[in-house]
C-alpha cells in the first residue's frame, strides 16, 4: 500500500474562487507593507550597525543584572535577551547582547567592547563571550543596499529567462508570484519581529527560487496543455495542469518540509531564524505558485495559437471570463 | 528505448565513484586532518614529535582534500580593513617640496623668492613673490612630472600643476591616485600576509575586497583583537637623533624637530630631529632575544647600507643619546657607548616576553604602507562552531532519514532506488566542495539539508510522470521512457531558475551567505545528475533484469 498525500485523480477547481484568493492575497500583501511601515523590521547588526555579544554562562541568567552592569557604560540602545535551545546543557546559559553602532565612530572600537565584558565578568565571573560581532555603520549601509540589488537582480533574471523559455504572461505570473512571497515574508519577520539579517536575505533568495520551482513545473505543464488540448478554456487548462502536478506539488513540499522542520528543531539557534524564513517561504511559495502566478496567468490570458500569429480566436481578450 | 549505451553506464558510474572517494576524507575529519598538517610539516623539513605516525593515519594515496570549515563553524576571527589610501597622497605630496624648491630656487632670477603655503594635506601650494613669472615657474614644475605606471593610466603623468593668482598648486593626478591606491593596498595585503604567516595559524583567508578594503579571516585564533595587534600597529621604526627631552607635548620643538612622547614613561617627552638616521625599511632581520640582564629584548640586524648609516652616525656621535622610535613613540633613548660598526644592535625596553616577540615579527614583516580602518569585525568562539556542526550533523541525520522513508512509503521500489541516488547526492556535494575547496559555513549546512529536501524534486517529477503514463495505459518500458522525456523540460527549467538565484547570491554575497550559495548551486547541479542519470540507470538497470509486465509506482 503506497502513501499518497493526494488521490489518484483529483478534480479540484482552483478559480472557482478567484476573487476570495486574490483578495486574500492581496490583503496578506496590504497587511505586510503596513507592518514593515509601521512596526519596520528588527534588523541585525549586518543591516544598521553595532555589536552583539553571544555570552554563556553555568549561572542562571539574570537579564535585569546584565543592564543594570552594562547601564553606566552609556552606550545608547542596548537590547538583552536570553536565548533557549533543546539543544543547550542544563547549565548552558546563553544570551544575546546588542550595542547599538556608536555616534561618530566608523570603526568599531576594543574599548567599548573590552568594557562590557569587565561589567558582565562582575555580574557572572564565570561568563565566556563565545561570540563578538561588530560592524560598523559604513559597511552596514552597503550590505542593505546589495542585499536589495541581489532581491532585485534575482526577480529581473528570472523574469527575463521565463519570458524567454515560455511567453511574457507566464513572466508576469510568476514574478507576481515571487514578490507576492518576499513580501509575505518580510512582512511575517516584522510582525514576530524575528532578527532580520543577512542570512535572512540568503533564506528570501532561496524562497524565490523555490517558489520559482514550483510554479515553473505548473507552467510547463500548462504550455504543454494548452498544445494538447487547443480547444479546451484557459480556465480548464490550468485547473488541469494544477491537478495533474498537484501530486508532485506535495510531495516535494513535504521532503522539503520535512528537512528543513528537522534543522528547525535541531539545528541550534543561530540558523533558526533563517530555517523559519525557509519554511514559512516554502508554505507561502506553494500557494502562491497556484493561487497567484496561475491567477494572474488567467486574467492576463495566453496566446493560443502559435502556428497562426494574428488569430481571432484565442488573442488574449477572448479568454478573460471574469 | 530503455538503452543506456556502456560507455554511458561506466562513465555514469565512475563520475559517481570518483565523487564519493573524493568525499571519503571528510568522513575522517580529525585523521585526514593530522595527517595533512603532519605531511605538510615533513615537507617542509621537520621530522620527529610523531609526525610520521600521524602522517601514516591515512594511507597517501588516498584522496585528501577536505571541505574547509568556515569561521562560524571552527571559531576564529574576521576582519574587514579599509587601507586609508590618502595617508599615502600626503606622504607623496609632501616628499615634492624639496624638489620643487630646489628646482625653483635654481630660477631664482625670473621667479623671484618661494615660500611653501599653508594647504590642504592633498595639495602643495608655492608662492612665488614675482607674479608674472607663475606660467614659466608652473612649467617649469610640471616638469618633474613621471608618467604613470600602471595599465589604465597609459599616456597621464602623475602630477597637476596648476596656478592661482601668484601660488602654484601641485596635487596627484587621479590616474596617478588609481595607480598609487592599487600598489598601496597591494602592498598592504602583502605586508599582512607576512604577519599572519609569521604568526603560524592554518590557512588565514587574506583576501581584497573591491578597490581599498582587505578582509582577513583566521581560524582558530582567539579573537579579532588578538587579530587586529598581530597586524594593526603599523611598526615604523625609525632610529632618530635626540635633541633634549621635555615635559610637556607642547613644548617648543624648534625647525626640523618633532616632539615625539615616551612609550612607558607617563609624562616624558623627547624632542627629536625629523629626519631619521636609519628606518626600519632597512632592516633585514629581527629577533626575539634578551639583554645582558636577562631582560626580553629584540636584537636586529641592518642591511649594508643601513649598518653603514648606522656605523657611522655611532662612530660620530658616542656619548650622545639617539631615540629608536616605533609608531611615533619613543621605545629607548639610549647613549651610543661606542662605535657600532656591524649594523646590528638590540632594543630594550620595558617589555615581557610576547611584547618582544611579537615586536619582532612586525619588524620582520616591514611597514603598512598606511593606515587601516577596521568596518567590521567579528570573533566566534570553537565551541560555538563546534555546537553547530553537531546540532547541523544531527539535522542533516534526521532530515536524511525522514525524507528516505518518506520516498520509500510513496514509491515503494522505485523510492529505494531515489533513496539510493539521494545518499549518491549527499557525497557527490561533498566530493564537489572538497574539490574545488569549497567553505562549509553553518548556513551552508542548511543548504545541503534543503537540497536532501528538494533533491528528490527531480524524482518525484519523473515518477509523478510514469505513474500518469501508466494510468493512460502505457506498457511499462514505454511509461518509464516517455516519464524521463516528459519530465526533462520541467525538472531543466525549475532548476535552472533555482541556479540562478544561486548564481546571484554567490555573486553579491560574502563569507556565510556564499558558503550557502556554494552548497545549494552544488547540490542543484549533483541533484540534475543524480536524477537524470544515476536514478535512471538504476531504473533501467533493475528493468533489464526483472522485466516486469506492470509498473508498480
Amino acid at each position: 500500500m503506497r502513501l499518497r498525500l493526494v488521490p489518484q485523480e483529483t478534480k479540484i477547481d482552483f478559480f472557482g474562487k478567484t476573487k476570495l484568493s486574490l483578495g486574500f492575497s492581496g490583503l496578506m500583501v496590504v497587511l505586510s507593507v503596513v507592518f514593515f511601515f509601521v512596526q519596520g523590521l528588527n534588523f541585525g547588526i549586518d543591516f544598521r550597525g553595532g555589536t552583539t555579544i553571544r555570552t554563556e554562562s553555568a549561572q542562571t541568567v539574570e537579564v535585569g543584572a546584565y543592564r543594570t552592569a552594562i547601564e553606566p557604560l552609556n552606550l545608547g540602545d542596548v537590547s538583552i535577551t536570553e536565548v533557549f535551545d533543546p539543544n543547550f546543557d542544563d547549565d548552558q546559559n546563553v544570551t544575546m547582547i546588542r550595542i547599538q553602532a556608536q555616534d561618530g565612530q566608523e570603526a568599531v572600537t576594543a574599548d567599548v567592547i573590552r568594557n562590557v565584558e569587565v561589567a558582565l565578568q562582575g555580574v557572572a565571573p564565570d561568563i565566556t563571550f563565545v561570540s563578538v560581532e561588530s560592524v560598523g555603520p559604513k559597511v552596514s549601509g552597503e550590505l542593505i543596499q546589495t542585499a536589495v540589488i541581489a532581491v532585485l537582480l534575482a526577480i529581473g533574471a528570472v523574469l527575463v529567462y521565463i519570458w524567454l523559455r515560455f511567453e511574457w504572461q507566464f513572466a508576469v505570473g510568476a514574478v507576481a508570484a515571487l514578490v507576492h512571497d518576499v513580501v509575505l515574508t518580510i512582512g511575517v519577520f516584522s510582525i514576530v519581529q524575528i532578527r532580520f539579517d543577512l542570512a535572512i536575505i540568503a533564506a528570501l533568495l532561496t524562497i524565490v527560487g523555490y517558489s520559482l520551482n514550483d510554479t515553473v513545473v505548473v507552467f510547463d505543464r500548462v504550455r504543454e496543455n494548452l498544445r494538447k488540448f487547443k480547444k479546451l478554456e484557459l480556465k480548464e487548462v490550468l485547473n488541469l495542469s494544477i491537478n495533474e502536478t498537484l501530486a508532485r506539488t506535495m510531495m516535494t513540499s513535504v521532503t522539503t518540509l520535512l528537512a528543513l522542520i528537522a534543522l528547525f528543531v535541531l539545528g541550534g539557534d543561530v540558523i533558526r531564524g533563517f530555517v523559519f524564513a525557509m519554511i514559512w517561504g516554502v508554505v507561502v511559495g506553494t500557494y502562491s505558485s497556484v493561487f497567484v502566478a496561475s491567477t494572474v496567468l488567467l486574467k492576463l490570458g495566453v496566446k493560443r495559437d502559435w502556428s497562426k500569429p494574428d488569430a481571432t480566436v484565442g488573442n488574449q481578450f477572448s479568454n478573460i471570463d471574469a | 528505448m530503455l538503452q543506456i549505451d556502456l560507455w554511458k553506464r561506466v562513465l555514469i558510474w565512475s563520475l559517481c565513484a570518483l565523487g564519493l572517494i573524493m568525499a571519503l576524507p571528510n568522513g575522517f575529519y580529525p585523521r585526514v586532518e593530522a595527517h595533512n598538517d603532519a605531511t605538510a610539516s615533513l615537507e617542509a623539513g621537520f621530522s620527529g614529535n610523531g609526525l610520521e605516525e600521524q602522517a601514516a593515519m591515512w594511507p597517501n594515496w588516498m584522496p585528501s582534500a577536505l571541505v574547509n570549515l568556515g569561521l562560524d563553524l571552527r571559531g576564529g576571527a574576521h576582519l574587514l580593513a579599509e587601507v586609508q589610501v590618502e595617508d599615502v597622497y600626503e606622504t607623496r605630496i609632501k616628499a615634492l617640496w624639496p624638489e620643487v624648491r630646489n628646482l625653483l630656487r635654481a630660477e631664482r632670477a625670473t621667479v623671484g623668492t618661494i615660500r611653501l603655503q599653508p594647504s590642504d594635506v592633498s595639495e602643495l601650494r608655492v608662492k612665488i613673490s614675482n607674479r608674472d613669472a607663475i606660467q614659466e615657474a608652473a612649467t617649469l614644475v610640471r616638469g618633474l612630472a613621471q608618467p604613470v605606471v600602471s595599465l589604465t593610466g597609459a599616456g597621464t603623468t602623475d602630477l597637476v600643476v596648476t596656478t592661482e593668482g601668484d601660488e602654484i598648486v601641485v596635487t596627484l593626478s587621479d590616474a596617478e591616485k588609481l595607480a598609487t591606491d592599487e600598489r598601496t593596498v597591494q602592498q598592504a595585503l602583502e605586508i599582512i600576509r607576512r604577519r599572519i604567516d609569521e604568526v603560524g595559524t592554518r590557512e588565514p583567508t587574506i583576501q581584497r575586497q573591491g578597490a581599498d578594503r582587505i578582509l582577513i579571516q583566521v581560524p582558530g585564533i582567539g579573537s579579532a583583537s588578538e587579530l587586529k595587534d598581530i597586524i594593526g600597529t603599523t611598526a615604523q621604526l625609525t632610529f632618530n637623533p635626540v635633541v633634549g627631552r621635555a615635559g610637556s607635548a607642547d613644548a617648543a620643538a624648534g625647525a626640523g624637530n618633532e616632539v615625539v612622547p615616551s612609550l612607558d614613561e607617563e609624562g616624558v617627552y623627547y624632542i627629536l630631529e625629523s629626519a631619521h638616521v636609519v628606518s626600519g625599511e632597512e632592516l633585514v632581520d629581527a629577533q626575539p632575544s634578551f639583554d645582558q640582564n636577562g631582560r626580553p629584548a629584540v636584537s636586529f640586524r641592518f642591511n649594508p647600507s643601513g649598518a653603514r648609516k648606522f656605523g657611522d652616525y655611532t662612530a660620530e656621535n658616542i656619548g650622545s643619546p639617539f631615540a629608536i622610535v616605533l609608531d611615533s613613540e619613543v621605545i629607548s633613548a639610549p647613549v651610543i657607548q661606542s662605535h657600532i660598526p656591524g649594523g646590528s644592535g638590540i632594543i630594550t625596553g620595558n617589555f615581557s616576553v610576547e611584547e618582544s616577540t611579537n615586536l619582532a615579527v612586525l619588524l620582520r614583516a616591514g611597514a603598512l604602507p598606511a593606515g587601516l580602518n577596521f568596518l567590521e569585525e567579528r570573533t566566534i568562539g570553537p565551541e560555538l562552531g563546534q555546537d553547530s556542526i553537531e546540532a547541523g550533523r544531527i539535522a542533516c541525520i534526521v532530515a536524511f532519514a525522514g525524507v528516505l522513508v518518506f520516498m520509500f512509503l510513496s514509491y515503494g521500489t522505485f523510492g529505494l532506488f531515489a533513496n539510493i541516488a539521494l545518499i549518491i547526492n549527499v557525497g557527490l556535494i561533498f566530493g564537489l566542495l572538497s574539490m574545488v575547496g569549497a567553505t562549509l559555513t553553518l548556513p551552508g549546512i542548511a543548504g545541503i539539508v534543503l537540497t536532501i529536501g528538494m533533491a528528490v524534486d527531480a524524482n518525484v517529477l519523473v515518477f509523478e510522470r510514469i505513474r500518469e503514463e501508466v494510468k493512460a495505459g502505457r506498457g511499462p518500458a514505454r511509461a518509464i521512457d516517455l516519464g524521463y522525456e516528459k519530465a526533462l523540460s520541467a525538472i531543466v527549467d525549475a532548476n535552472i531558475t533555482t541556479f540562478i538565484t544561486a548564481v546571484i547570491l554567490f555573486a553579491m554575497g560574502s563569507g556565510p551567505v556564499r558558503g550557502f550559495a556554494i552548497t545549494l548551486g552544488l547540490g542543484i547541479l549533483t541533484s540534475v545528475f543524480t536524477a537524470i542519470y544515476v536514478t535512471r540507470l538504476i531504473v533501467v538497470m533493475w528493468f533489464e533484469r526483472r522485466r516486469p509486465k506492470t509498473l508498480e509506482v
